[in-house]
């Protein structure tokens, strides 16, 4: 009991510290980044999804969290948007989401930034939520609603977006952790149906909303329809196709595309060479690599 | 990435922007040089078929002929063939290697590959020094009627063992299909068309050795990014990356082109 508020009163007081720095940051640097894009800045790279911890099914080069920064800081990576492996199957989330921020603090301090997740479904949730709000200073919460049993359509569903977004919460809606066809036989997990979130998107009109790992499955007009329901983002990480990025930011504004690795499940340098694969401006490789998460962050 | 010669096993026509062949794969080299690839196998025409009708193959194989007579030296073509038509696949077969500038043999779901049906086609493509790719997948979702898991190539392997069999997507839930495929010395592990999930390459050479390990794309349906990954994200030394980008493969394909006169 006495670790957990000691952890507390220092993980409060070191992310004080990153929120106010990163703020200052992205304010200072908003206005050159949209007017003309500099070598310099563009050199910087946010990575809004990654994970600590473990994988239930399979350990990885990168689950320690050392390992992890190490090699996320040795390819360029300034900032990464952590969840924990741990949140699709463990249900004690409130001991999720303190480690995850004790992690973040002790081996990751101004490079990962911790997102809580939350399952709508579960007892005293609004509790979890205020915890990552107001006592681990969380940027915001990451979902699963897949591995947490529950269809867009839920209430409750629709009342987590609209008290996240209360709270200036960015919310990560994971779409797919792996390919459907090489799940544990005993860990096989329903697509995530997106259809619901454009009416939701367009009841919650402030809520700023990151699709984690859904470019395998959402594509076209979908997705379209979808980004232009409100402030809806979403990453590279399950982007495939020869020229993928290219082809996307054809269809798509690339002030709603993000940086995304899906490290340690994925090599890190999939996401990176996908950047080197499709020919970019500077200003769209800009706003992929940071300016998009930095402008989006901010905001929080 | 300019310290590896990098050669892809594993191209497609399909998935690719163009109207004809010749457009396609402009845009496949296009996007392979921005990533440091050299050379690509192509195979499979512009449309795909899972069991194709003998016109159908020929089509197919006409459009892969069509697209690397663009790059000569620089893409190569396997021919894809239908175990459930014997003769017309072994008519390809002569066509397209014996007297065409193909190298390999690409076998995709038209059939289990431990059919009697393969047996003369492995034959004919070893004794024509051609290597054979055949796709395989074992998913937890079910298979097509016709896909084949690595168990049914290690199958095949055993009855061919002067043949080179590559399996393709290393059986795709690769955890198991590596170990599937591991005592038959005869085949190779391709590590295209999947997730780039951290892990993969390691493991295949750990249990295989890094002589038996391809690197693969399935581009255009993949993007070459995501799949050169596994091999320079991997935690493998340099001497063993350069085998699985290209090394292998280059000596698998020596003798062949050494009969068409291309000299590595
Ligand atoms: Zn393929």
């Amino acid at each position: 009991m006495s670790a957990r508020i000691v952890s507390r009163t220092v993980n409060r007081r070191a992310f004080l510290g990153t929120a106010v720095a990163a703020s200052l940051l992205a304010a200072s640097r908003e206005p050159v980044l949209t007017a003309a894009p500099e070598a310099g800045a563009s050199e910087s790279l946010i990575d809004v999804n990654v994970s600590l911890s473990r994988w239930p099914a399979r350990r990885l080069p990168h689950d320690e969290t050392p390992e992890l920064v190490d090699k996320l800081r040795r390819a360029g990576v300034t900032q990464a948007w952590a969840g924990s492996l741990e949140a699709v199957l463990h249900k004690d989330l409130a001991a999720v989401n303190q480690r995850l921020t004790e992690e973040c603090h002790r081996h990751g301090r101004g490079l990962l930034r911790p997102f809580g997740s939350i399952n709508p479904r579960w007892p005293d949730w609004e509790e979890e939520l205020r915890r990552c709000a107001e006592e681990y200073l969380m940027p915001g919460v990451r979902l699963h609603p897949s591995y947490h049993g529950y269809r867009l359509d839920d209430p409750a569903f629709a009342r987590l977006l609209r008290l996240a977004a209360d709270r200036r919460l960015i919310v990560q809606l994971v779409f797919a952790m792996e390919d459907e066809r090489m799940m544990h036989p005993l860990l096989r997990v329903p697509a995530v149906e997106p259809a619901p979130l454009a009416s939701l998107m367009k009841a919650t009109p402030s809520l700023r909303l990151v699709l984690l790992n859904a470019l395998r499955t959402l594509r076209g007009e979908a997705l379209r329809t979808l980004l232009a329901a409100g402030e809806v983002f979403v990453e590279i990480a399950m982007l495939e196709g020869v020229g993928g990025v290219e082809a996307l930011l054809a269809q798509v504004p690339s002030s709603r595309v993000l940086f995304g690795s899906h490290a340690p499940l994925f090599y890190f340098e999939s996401a990176l060479l996908k950047l080197q694969e499709s020919p970019l401006s500077a200003e769209q490789r800009g706003a992929l690599r940071q300016a998009n998460a930095r402008r989006l962050s901010a905001a929080a | 990435m300019a310290k590896f010669d990098i050669w892809d096993i594993h191209c497609h026509l399909n998935g690719v922007a163009g109207r004809t062949p010749e457009e396609r794969l402009d845009k496949l080299l296009e996007y392979a040089k921005r990533v440091g690839l050299a050379r690509l196998c192509v195979f499979m025409g512009m449309e795909w078929a899972y069991d194709p009708a003998p016109e159908k193959m020929r089509q197919d194989n006409e459009e892969v002929l069509r697209a690397i007579r663009r790059a000569p030296g620089r893409a190569f073509g396997f021919v894809y063939l239908n175990p459930r038509h014997t003769q017309a696949s072994l008519d390809e077969l002569n066509r397209c290697v014996r007297d065409g500038p193909m190298i390999g043999v690409k076998l995709w779901v038209a059939q289990h590959c431990n059919a009697r049906a393969l047996d003369p086609l492995i034959e004919r493509a070893t004794e024509l020094k051609a290597i054979v790719y055949q796709h395989t997948w074992l998913k937890v979702t079910g298979n097509l009627p016709g896909e084949s898991t690595p168990m049914d190539l290690a199958e095949l392997a055993a009855r061919h063992p002067k043949a080179a069999l590559v399996c393709g997507h290393s059986g795709g839930d690769w955890e198991l299909g590596l170990r599937a495929i591991r005592p038959h010395q005869n085949l190779f592990a391709e590590l295209g068309g999947g997730d780039p999930t951290a892990g993969f390459t390691e493991m295949a050479v750990r249990e295989l050795g890094a002589e038996r390990v391809l690197y693969g794309s399935d581009a255009g349906g993949r993007s070459f990014a995501s799949q050169l990954a596994k091999v320079l994200g991997a935690d493998i030394p340099d001497p063993a990356k350069r085998l699985v980008l290209g090394g292998n493969l280059r000596r698998l394909l020596r003798p062949i082109l050494k009969e068409k006169g291309i000299n590595l």
